[in-house]
């Protein structure tokens, strides 16, 4: 069940606020690796972020990022964004990983240190470049290169190159790998088609979703929405890039019915249209504490309520937000409709809706979630209003922070209260935050 | 980065041998300039620590008491003599040569020499190895006094040359004999004739350095030195072809060649004097040894090298303004630049501050103009042989801002749209009241009046003109330019700017052209004249270039643009009363269709891949061609010292050269002109005003310099 009692409650510290966040445009992966390395992609939404601040970065007292797929260059990217930030040499940084999770992981221990009176300023972000997921040597090259290294006379040598095979060259796919869950020996996706069969959901409806997550980021894009959110990226060969350019303005449910199902072939119902894309991206959000406003006279945006989270079988990894955001509204007292906006990760389509399902299915809430009756409803239109993931992109480290920033941004643009972002983690976890805008 | 505690350690880091740090301070010192002190392997540590000075110069007082160190050590022979310098920043540049200057005739020149030959000789002939250990720069006489030692341990980032030649010069201390001696002579000469810096990885393949090592190992590479355990090679097995006088003929001839295509013998006599004395004296050291004195005494009394001082000196002076001597208030160092208008100079500007190490945030309406001037940078990176992580921290520190952040965090606006006065004024507005309070708000405007600019500003006392010249890159000066409320903290703050960017201040005051623009163009306007006469474009530039210039008029104005040169003589022609000719019908017109010069690949002159396409012309240019050039900038270079656009005649000399490349080898404009005589100068503007009309007429400034 879940990591910790829902009955306790949180202890009554600093308020922690969020002051201001932003991120790269979301570069869909393209076969080959991207012109950013995650820290690249960390310092350039990093540095327009601070300067905007009008404050000095060596003000910070921490920095924490969630990255899952380290580039073996730049190890604990955290730190090595800091310096390149221009933070001081005095920066402490550390960096966090707990799968998808690990872009909202950061902000919560940001927030913890922060709520306990430990830090007054935290710099708190994610950054992934799956594009840059390394081919790894399989285990057998692995072994022939080392027993090619320890041969010291030149018959053994030649004994060793012997042993070589064309075969051996073939690369392992790192990312495939690491988007397969090793106790269950399932892929994400096909944890999202047990989902999809637990909860009824079916392909027509995973591709409706799916069209609305595109047609809802498209017209975001469009009106100018992301302006203050997104700052472009610019390479060293002046090309700059300003839009996330995984969304398909045209794209329909015709087109999104003629996909194969990528995980499952060939009765499965995840496609490569009803699921987030490999993408490179990254985001920062500023915490910080009642002190750090008034030193540093800087305006909050948000304060963080509270954060939950929970774990379950790694199989139906999918459903985790129902039991991080259920453990939030009964601590708070809240029902669905209370709160404003939701942002719930868009792993799959079949995914999201399936935690909807699981709101309105009275037996599962009554005898998993211990409530009296189902919870209820979550209104379509509150959630993921500007798209998310299957048209975004989800940069594994980065998503769970986007949406905390994305949540904000969005409250304050329909000039609304309280929200809720939460995702699923693969190996079976989730997170989910409490925000109220100010 | 930031770096404190580093910094704190810092002093630690440095190998001393016997001495602790705290005794290299001045207060028990036997010598002035140096510290002695034999370690308990009875090897003695020898410091050079020039006082006075942030680096080590051989002055003739550094000599003298080298000189009675060596004595001293001979009547009592140490193991073992380790030299090197006490400063932080760098091993020896070279002779003092200030001294130079004071030394008048040849006969006084030979006789400095000749002492100075002695004591290399006589550290050369030390009975115990010698070994110099070299940090940061050696050039010059430092190098030479390297080349005495029997080993030379180098430490990671030290640069080595000889660079007597850009003073009109060679090295003087044993250089030209000891170097092709050491290393493969064709290096050496190279190295002699261009003047160039060799970095730590060449200098070790050379075999110039014997080791190169981290400063933390120097203590236990001076130990196996003296144990027998580093093998060196001192065959030079290179060196052996060049003792056949044939051989060394045929690489001299090469050698001239090569020479006389970059610097035109007759104006720059030192690349052949030492072509000279290597091709018949480079089979023998002691002869080379003995010639070069005679050479080089040669060499110091010509007008080019005299002038080639003066210019080092007036270089000199401009770094100085930038860096206010010790006591004197100095300004806060600029940390964060903003720059408004990412077009040719605004993108270039940026790129320099982020390549010196300045944070620089770079704004523009059209972002894919910001992306330009990253890329450009990027390139210039791979030209200065950045590595990947400087590079890489270069980059980072040009921050593209389409949002026009760093306005409010900037301790300097630099302000590069497009030249017009609406366009400015609007800028401004926005800006001003975004800026930090002590901000200083800098245009690079050439043509519109600073005085027409600060009007509506709030704070017009914040506002001062920082005029760059193109490209970026290339020309050292930068015109500081002030109005008259200019406040003069912000003036200061400005110029020692200009400094922290490693680029030369030139303090202005406001006025049409300010100086270099006001003098260049009444010059390039007469190439036009010229070429309405009907002279050939090529022709009219090998005038300019026989003189000295580094380019002709006409391919400066290509370089340039040719809608540039047109908008600032229309400013002059406009403000001034110096009755410039109007600008042919013919040339407004090239301009409207587009053709620009270099950036379009069509100018005056046709250019392709950014080189000019110049056809074979026959040389013959009517006499009193290089005066009709070259007198309008005289000329106009007299107005501005009378009107004290700038302040004196040194500066104004200093900022022509490293502005335009104006002959350094004459010693700047006004030094020029004073050699030809003013009231020479005088008469021949009054022959050409006679003939060619009021434009010539002489300035008012040259008479009356006379008369006081």
């Amino acid at each position: 069940m879940d990591s910790q009692p829902l009955s306790a409650a949180p202890r009554h510290h600093q308020p922690v606020y969020i002051v201001d966040g932003a991120r790269t445009p979301f570069l869909k992966a393209r076969g080959k690796p991207g012109p950013f390395t995650p820290v690249d992609l960390a310092v350039q939404c990093g540095r327009p972020l601070l300067m905007r601040q009008a404050l000095d970065p060596t003000a910070f007292d921490q920095v924490i990022l969630g990255c899952v797929n380290v580039v073996s260059e730049e190890m604990n990217p955290a730190r090595v964004a800091a310096l390149r930030l221009g933070m001081g040499a005095q920066m402490p940084a550390f960096t966090v990983q707990i799968n998808c999770g690990s872009g909202m992981q950061s902000i919560d221990s940001g927030y913890r240190y922060i709520r306990d009176g430990g830090a007054d300023l935290i710099l708190a972000g994610g950054a992934e470049a799956l594009s840059h997921a390394p081919l790894l040597f399989r285990q057998s090259a692995v072994d022939w290169f080392a027993e090619l290294n320890q041969a010291r006379s030149l018959p053994a040598r030649l004994k060793a190159l012997a042993g070589f095979r064309p075969s051996l060259m073939k690369p392992v796919i790192g990312l495939e790998r690491g988007l397969t869950d090793p106790i269950v020996g399932l892929n994400m996706g096909q944890t999202a088609e047990v989902l999809a069969q637990l909860f009824n959901i079916d392909r027509e409806s995973a591709d409706a979703y799916a069209l609305t997550s595109h047609q809802r980021l498209a017209a975001a894009q469009e009106a100018g929405w992301l302006q203050d959110e997104v700052v472009p990226l610019f390479d060293r060969k002046g090309k700059q890039y300003s839009r996330d350019d995984g969304v398909r303005p045209d794209n329909s449910l015709e087109a999104l019915a003629k996909l194969q199902p990528v995980f499952e072939k060939p009765y499965g119902q995840v496609t490569a249209g009803n699921s987030s894309q490999i993408t490179d991206g990254a985001s920062w959000v500023i915490l910080a504490s009642e002190q750090a406003l008034i030193k540093h006279n800087l305006v909050p945006r948000a304060v963080i309520i509270d954060s939950h989270w929970a774990a379950l079988d790694p199989e139906i990894m999918g459903l985790g937000p129902v039991l991080s955001s259920t453990a939030l509204l009964q601590r708070h007292g809240h029902q669905l409709g209370d709160i404003d906006l939701w942002e719930i990760n868009e792993a799959f389509a079949a995914q999201v809706l399936a935690c909807l399902e699981a709101w309105q299915d009275a037996p599962f809430c009554k005898r998993v979630l211990g409530l009296d009756d189902a919870l209820g409803r979550l209104d379509p239109a509150r959630l993921n209003v500007d798209g998310g993931a299957i048209s975004l992109g989800h940069p594994v480290g980065t998503s769970g922070n986007r949406i905390v920033l994305h949540l904000v941004n969005a409250l304050q643009r329909h000039g609304l209260r309280r929200g809720i972002a939460t995702e699923c983690i693969g190996g079976g976890q989730s997170g989910a935050m409490l925000i109220e805008t100010l | 980065m930031n770096a404190p505690i580093l910094e704190a350690l810092a002093p630690r880091r440095m190998e001393l041998g016997p001495f602790s740090p705290a005794e290299l301070k001045p207060a028990t010192r036997r010598w002035q300039h140096w510290h002695l002190k034999r370690d308990e392997q009875n090897v003695a540590w020898l410091l050079l620590d020039k006082a006075d000075s942030s680096a080590n110069v051989l002055s003739e007082t550094v000599l003298r008491e080298l000189s009675e160190i060596i004595a001293a050590l001979k009547s009592d022979m140490p193991a073992a003599l380790v030299i090197r310098s006490a400063k932080p920043g760098s091993f020896c540049v070279g002779a003092d040569i200030s001294e130079f200057r004071q030394l008048k005739t040849e006969p006084d020149v030979i006789n400095q020499l000749v002492e100075a030959h002695l004591l290399a000789q006589k550290i050369v002939d030390l009975n115990c190895p010698t070994i110099a250990i070299i940090h940061g720069a050696a050039l010059g006489g430092g190098l030479e006094l390297a080349l005495c030692c029997d080993y030379r341990l180098a430490v990671k980032g030290a640069t080595f040359g000889v660079p007597e030649v850009l003073l009109g010069l060679h090295p003087g201390l044993g250089g030209t004999a000891r170097l092709p001696d050491l290393i493969d002579p064709l290096v050496a000469m190279e190295m002699m004739l261009s003047g160039r810096t060799v970095h730590d990885a060449q200098a070790s393949k050379l075999g110039l350095i014997d080791q190169l090592l981290e400063e933390r190992h120097l203590g236990n590479a001076v130990a196996a030195v003296l144990a027998g355990e580093v093998e060196v090679d001192r065959r030079n097995l290179r060196a052996r072809p060049f003792r056949l006088d044939w051989v060394r003929r045929l690489a001299a001839w090469r050698m001239r060649k090569k020479a006389d295509s970059k610097a035109p013998p007759q104006h720059y006599p030192a690349p052949r004097a030492l072509i000279k004395l290597w091709e018949r004296h480079g089979n023998s050291p002691d002869q080379m040894l003995h010639r070069e004195i005679y050479s080089f005494a040669h060499l110091l009394n010509t007008p080019a090298s005299r002038n080639l001082v003066r210019v080092f000196f007036l270089r000199e002076q401009l770094k100085a303004l930038s860096d206010p001597a010790k006591g004197m208030h100095k300004p806060a160092p600029v940390r964060h630049v903003h720059v408004i208008g990412a077009g040719a100079m605004g993108g270039d500007i940026a790129g320099w501050c982020a390549l010196q190490g300045l944070r620089v945030s770079l704004f523009d309406t059209e972002p894919h103009s910001i992306g330009a001037a990253v890329q450009k940078l990027s390139q210039l990176c791979r030209q200065k042989h950045r590595s990947a992580a400087q590079t890489r921290e270069i980059l980072d520190n040009l921050i593209p801002d389409p949002a026009n952040s760093g306005v409010a965090v900037a301790d300097l606006v630099l302000e590069a749209v497009p030249e017009d006065l609406e366009i400015k004024r609007e800028a401004y507005a926005e800006l001003e009241p975004r800026m930090k309070r002590d901000a200083i708000l800098a245009t690079n405007t050439s043509s519109i009046a600073l005085e027409k600019l600060r009007e509506g500003l709030a704070d017009a006392g914040r506002l001062v003109g920082i005029h760059f010249f193109n490209p970026v890159a290339q020309m050292q000066l930068v015109e500081v330019v002030a109005h008259s409320t200019a406040r003069s903290s912000a003036l200061e703050r400005a110029t020692t700017f200009v400094g922290q960017i490693n680029r030369l201040p030139a303090p202005v005051a406001s006025a049409p052209g300010f100086l270099v623009n006001r003098a260049l163009t009444p010059y390039l306007v007469e190439a036009i004249c010229l070429l309405d006469e009907g002279l050939s474009a090529e022709a009219i530039d090998q005038v300019a270039i026989d003189f000295g210039m580094p380019m002709g008029p006409l391919e400066l104005a290509d370089q340039v643009g040719l809608d540039i040169c047109l908008g600032v003589a229309d400013m002059l022609r406009e403000q001034l009363d110096s009755h410039l000719p109007d600008t042919p019908d013919w040339l407004r017109r090239k301009v409207e269709k587009g053709e620009l010069g270099r950036k379009s690949g069509k100018g005056i002159y046709r250019w392709k891949h950014g080189k000019v396409h110049k056809r074979y012309h026959r040389k013959q240019t009517p006499r009193g061609t290089q005066e009709r050039l070259l007198l309008p900038m005289l000329n106009a270079c007299m107005a501005c010292l009378r009107e004290q656009v700038i302040d004196d005649a040194d500066q104004l000399d200093g900022a022509m050269i490293f502005a335009t490349g104006f002959a350094p080898f004459r010693g700047g404009p006004m030094h020029y002109a004073e050699q030809l005589g003013f009231d020479n100068v005088v008469a021949q503007l009054q022959e050409l005003s006679e003939k060619h009309g009021p434009r010539f007429t002489p300035d008012p400034g040259w008479t009356a310099v006379a008369d006081e």
